[in-house]
Parts: structure tokens; sequence; C-alpha cells
């Protein structure tokens, strides 16, 4: 055997048909203990592709779903700042910088890609940092990095951010739409009609912020939260691990991902994000609407950063709501399934989305439309 | 439609087709064109035709180059349609500057590849274009072949079929990409670029009678199944274990988000054979060395019509779609 490590071990043992087997057989065994049926959210889109990828739902007992949460930070981006995308790529004099699952989502005008083939420069990256090497090599243009993500990519931008203000670079610019997790989590149970009866937390979320963000849940909501790795094992021992809460009658923040999650977090990258961004006012999510205090943004003493600030002219702030008959909202409470939805399918397709949950892979619709959902 | 051409509009997946359909069908159709095999098959069943062109970047890759690529690409789809590639065509735009050392070791690549076809370019075209105006070099090749066994079809495939792929998938595409993104844990990752003649012609001989061959090209695998599903108005169903995807393919789709089954092949092809000719055509595939991987993934059902179903090794199923969006671009 060969013990160096390679990229196999990414992925393998989390996959094992064997251990998913035998994790079904005990929360089959748990569930059977259950007096009421369990909902569970998976707040992270990442989870939710992973459950339907795997077709983990089709594995459940009957008395436990998944409800299928508002976790993927290109889907729940209102229209209006999808437009401050397209627009400011099309400014003559800019290129538009950004991370790769903005590229098809559409605003009122179209999406990036559409705005690339009427001559923008968009370019995508896997890492904010490419932004400096494109900003080099385009000195007489202004680079403006869109940034999207919850507070996993948050502390990239904010090293970006760093770098530009200690560089001294002059042609890179930013426009921030980072969102945080727990503030939608607050909103959806704030409905009395929401069916939520407890949580699989974030994974690479959760490695920077710590588990301590989700406290209050079991203590001022009564709702249980397991923060959970994205491989199938981890979403199956996740599922086990809340059942059991449930039926010995306990109700606390658990963490499955042990092997990168830590109550308190990457305090470093959380002081780094505090240095240069903080909370807005609020922020309008796609499919849930106004929540205070879900979204960052830069900070005063960096305002000559900001292009949301120096672009305000032409950036619109009026919102633009979704198809009336979209029902992303009930989903995202667990109210409805995507295929209750009356253009689930016909007129709201991953090519041609009508609401946010048909926007990437990682939104519920989406992944109902795009992996079935073969019971 | 978008009023104005998308990078993916040539991904090979849905919108590719949608483009193909609502402008090149619309304009000049016909019925050898609507039959969307790889090669069209003309003068009484007897020729294949096709032309395909090549715009890769970058055109020196781990297991091939742009001249390479280009002489399998076309040999390919002959090959598909059970034909032996005979004459070839080959036009060249070439960038102003391009370095001329590098045009001879793509001229090398053509001859060696054209060598084990049998094949012979007999006409040619050469454009030079302005800095800017192509990048580099690209490169289209037309071709006939020989039919040697007449009636391939992708039309044709029913529950009397099992699906067969050739080795192991994704090669070509994950290949680029990591190229491309000079990411160096998969060294040991070469594109799987190969002329397939060779090993078709062992299989026709050996007596095999193929339903349908694809090559995995644009779109992968995905992209061969759902379009058998919807030509042959069949359910595919994929036994996901079974799938041969090699370690470091895993690994890249791990890192940047794809499934092997949407990445580019060139050497790698589907085939769709009657249930009682599998086991003998597994046996000529694997005894050459392009198909030393060859497997059966899957069998014909009608459980969904004209969709490809994955059945995992959980006990779940899910579909699997043909690809949308930007792939990797300029793959080919
Ligand atoms: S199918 Fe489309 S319109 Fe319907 S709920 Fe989902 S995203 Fe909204």
């Amino acid at each position: 055997m060969n013990d160096k490590l390679t990229d196999k071990d990414l992925f393998e043992g989390f996959r094992d048909p064997k251990v998913v087997g035998y994790l079904k057989e005990e929360i089959d065994k748990e569930a059977a203990k259950l007096d009421k049926p369990l909902r569970l959210m998976e707040v992270c889109g990442g989870h939710t592709h992973t459950i339907m990828k795997y077709g983990l739902n089709q594995i459940m007992p009957k008395n436990i779903t998944f409800i299928h949460g508002p976790g993927c930070p290109v889907c729940v981006m209102p229209k209006e700042r999808i437009d401050h995308a397209y627009i400011l790529s099309m400014q003559p004099d800019v290129i538009l910088v950004t991370l790769g699952d903005m590229i098809k989502v559409p605003g009122s005008n179209g999406s990036l890609q559409d705005a690339r083939s009427k001559g923008a420069d968009v370019r995508f990256v896997y890492s904010p940092m490419d932004t400096l090497g494109i900003a080099a090599d385009n000195p007489k243009k202004k680079i403006i990095f869109f940034a999207i993500g919850f507070e996993t990519t948050t502390p990239m931008t904010a090293a970006l951010i760093k770098q530009v203000e200690n560089l001294k670079i002059k042609n890179i610019f930013f426009h921030i739409n980072h969102i945080t997790v727990p503030e939608p989590m607050r909103a959806l149970l704030a409905d009395p009609a929401c069916q939520i009866d407890g949580f699989i937390g974030p994974s690479h979320v959760s490695v920077i912020t710590g588990s301590k963000i989700y406290e209050p849940f079991p203590a001022e909501y009564g709702k249980p939260v397991v923060v959970a790795g994205f491989e199938p094992v981890d979403v199956m021992q996740s599922v086990l691990m809340l059942v059991k809460q449930v039926n010995e009658g306990r109700c606390a923040v658990e963490t499955e991902y042990t092997r990168s999650v830590t109550r308190e977090g990457n305090t470093t990258a959380q002081n780094m994000i505090d240095h240069y961004l903080r909370k807005r006012s609020h922020f309008r999510w796609r499919g849930i609407g106004d929540i205070p205090e879900s979204a960052l943004e830069l900070r005063p003493e960096f305002e000559h950063l900001d292009a949301e600030k120096i672009y305000a002219d032409i950036l619109p702030t009026e919102s633009i709501d979704d198809h009336k008959l979209c029902i992303c909202g009930d989903i995202l409470k667990g109210l409805a399934k995507p295929n209750d939805c009356k253009v689930f399918g016909t007129a709201c397709k991953p090519s041609s989305p009508l609401g946010s949950c048909m926007v990437s892979s990682e939104g519920a619709c989406s992944a109902y439309y795009k992996y079935g959902n073969l019971l | 439609m978008n009023q104005t051409i998308q990078l993916a509009d040539g991904n090979g997946g849905e919108e590719n087709n949608k483009l193909i359909n609502a402008i090149f069908f619309e304009a000049y159709g016909n019925d050898i064109l609507r039959k969307n095999e790889d090669a069209a098959v003309i003068e009484e069943g007897t020729l294949a035709f096709t032309t395909d062109s090549f715009t890769i970047s970058p055109i020196f890759f781990s297991g091939g180059d742009i001249g390479k690529i280009s002489i399998c690409g076309t040999c390919n789809d002959l090959a598909m349609m059970g034909a032996k590639p005979t004459y070839l065509t080959c036009a060249v735009m070439i960038e102003e500057g391009f370095a001329m050392d590098d045009l001879k070791r793509i001229t090398a690549s053509i001859k060696t590849e054209l060598a084990k076809n049998g094949a012979q370019i007999v006409s040619g075209d050469t454009k030079i274009v302005p800095k800017g105006s192509v990048d580099k070099i690209f490169i289209n090749t037309s071709g006939v072949g020989k039919i040697a066994h007449k009636g391939i079809s992708s039309n044709n495939i029913s529950e009397n079929d099992v699906i067969i792929v050739s080795g192991d998938i994704g090669r070509h595409g994950a290949a680029i990409f990591a190229n491309r993104e000079g990411i160096d844990i998969s060294t040991t990752l070469q594109s799987d670029c190969a002329s397939l003649w060779p090993v078709v012609e062992k299989l026709l001989s050996g007596g095999i009678t193929p339903t349908a061959m694809r090559d995995a090209t644009r779109g992968g695998v995905a992209a061969v199944l759902n379009e058998w599903s919807k030509q042959s108005k069949i359910c595919i169903e994929i036994d996901e274990v079974t799938v041969p995807i090699c370690d470091e393919v895993k690994g890249i789709c791990e890192l940047l988000g794809f499934e092997a089954y949407n990445l580019a092949n060139e050497g790698t092809f589907v085939l769709a054979v009657k249930k009682d000719q599998a086991e003998q055509a597994l046996h000529i595939l694997r005894a050459h060395e392009l198909g030393q991987n060859a497997t059966i993934i899957g069998e014909v059902t009608q459980r969904y019509t004209e969709r490809v179903v994955l059945r995992s090794e959980y006990g779940t199923s899910r579909f699997l779609d043909l690809p949308t969006g930007e792939l990797l671009p300029r793959i080919c």
C-alpha cells in the first residue's frame, strides 16, 4: 500500500456505500421512534446538491424530509444587483472580474454571458487573487471585482482588499455582495407557517465562522443544528445526529464535520473581514425579501474602493421582483416542493429561470430539474 | 434565443443543439443532415462524409496537439459510422507571427495520425490572417470513408442492446483543463486523443455488428447518451459504479466541480451492441490497447423514455442531463 496522500483521499471514504447503507439502517431505527414527522432544512446549497446528486432523499424514511434552504449565493441575489454587474461590465473602461457561478444568472437585460458577447470584458476567476494579475496587465482599465458568496468566500475578498490597500493599487475596485448565514435562518423561522424542525448547518461557512454562530437557534428557537460536511456520509451522519437529539429530548448545536469545524472558527479570517467590511443595515434576498443585517459592505474608510458608491449614478436601486407564479419563498419555508410550482420545468428551466431556486444547480428547483426526483 | 452568439452555444449540449436546430437546420436542413449522425451516409450507404474544425487551446497538450486531434476527430467520426477513413481535406488558418517550428511539429503529428488511419490528405487550403484574427492556428478537416459495415445508426437502439464504453472517461477534457489551469496534482494525466479506426476495424472483422457507435467528444458521455435516448426514443440506465473513471479525472472533477460524464473524450467511444454480442465485443476491445478498460455500463429500458438514468451504489437513481452552459472553452 502506498500511504502517500493522493487526490483520491479528497472523497473516497465519505462516499462508501457500505457506510451509507449502515447509516440508513440506523436512521430508520431512530425514525421509527419519532412521534411526529421531522423536516430538516439543509441551509447550504452544497448540501442540496449532495442530497439530490446522490439521491439521499430517496433513502430517507417516510417521516423525514429535507427542506432545501437559501444557501446558494447567486440564487438569492436580487435581480437589481445582477443588473449592477451587467451595467458595470458594459462600461467601456471596465473589466469586471467575478466567480464562475455568476456567468449564467440572468438580470433584466441579460446575463454576464450576454454582456460578454456584446463586447463587455468579463473575466471569471477561481481565486479573487487572480484579479491582481488582471489589474497589472491592464493598467489603463478599471478592474471591478464583483464579490459574491457567504462567509466562505468573504475572507478571500478581504485578503484581496488588503493587497490592494497595502500595494496602493489604483485600478481595482469592489462591488460587495457578501451575505451571511444566520440572518436568513432567523427570517425563515420568524414566519409562523414555517415547517422547519432542525437544521443541517453549512460546512465551509462554519470552518470560517465556527459553530458558535448557530448557538441562538437551539437557545432561542428550540431548533437543533448539526454542522455537516459535504459528502454523502456526512449528510447521513448529520441526519442521524439530528433524529437522535429529538428522540433523546435534547436540542443543541453539534458538529459532524469535526475534521474542519471548531466552535470559534478561523479568528484570523474573521478579524481581517472585520477590518475591511461591516454589516449592511439591510439586504434584499431573492425569494425571501428584505433581511436586516444579512450582508456586508465596505467600511467608510475604504469608500474610495467601493464601486457601488463610485458608480452610484448609473446603478439602479429600485427592487425587481420575481415572477408572480414563483413560489420559491414557500419552498424555502418547507411549505411546498419545486414540482408544486405551476411553471416548474415548463416556463421555468435552468436555461431561463423565473425564480431564484432555478438559477444554479444548488437551488432546489434546479436540482430537482437536473437530477429528477426518481422515487 | 439570445440576440448574440455566446460561448455556451457551442458546448455540445443543450444550447448547442438549440442553435443547430433553430438556425442551421432551419435554413438548410435536409433528410441526411437531420439524421444528426457523426458522419453523413451518402451514395446508397457506401460512403461516409464528415467535417470538423479545431480551435483547441493550448495547441500542444499532454497526449496530443492540434494536428493530431484534427485528424483523429474527423477520422473517428467516419469510423463511428463503420467507415474506413480514406481521403481528407485540410484547411489551416494561421495567425501572423506563428512560429514555423510549431507548424512543423503540427504537420508531423498530422502525418503520423494519417498513417494510423491509412488515409491521405488530398486537398488543402491555407489562410494567413492578421494578428488577433484567430488565436494562433485553427484547422478544419473534412473526410470521406468507405463504409465497411452498413446500418450503424443512433436512431435504432432498442432494449436488445447494452451500452459499452471503450475506456475510462473524461481524460481529454480533464487534461486540457489541468494544462490550462496549471493544476499539477495530475502530472500523469494525458488526453485520450487517439485514432479509433484500428480498433473499430477489429470489432467489425470480428463479426460484431454494432447498433450505434459514437466518440464521446464535446459534451462527453452525457451528451452521447442523451442524444441516443432521444433519437431512438429509449431510456438508457447506467450503473454508476461500473463507469470507468481514473483517479486523476475524479480528483480534477472534485476540485473544479465537474462531472466526468460531461468532460470531453477524444479516443473513447460509446457503443450500443446487441446483448448476444456484448461479451465478444468486450473481448475484442480489451485485446486492443485503446480498449483495455472497456466495460458494459448500462442497459436500455422504457422507464423514462428520452432520458438517461444513473443508478447509484446506494440504490438511488437520478437523471443524467445534457450538459448546459459554458463548459471548458475550446477543447477541440
Ligand atoms: S420552478 Fe421557477 S418559478 Fe417555480 S418556484 Fe422554482 S424558481 Fe420559482
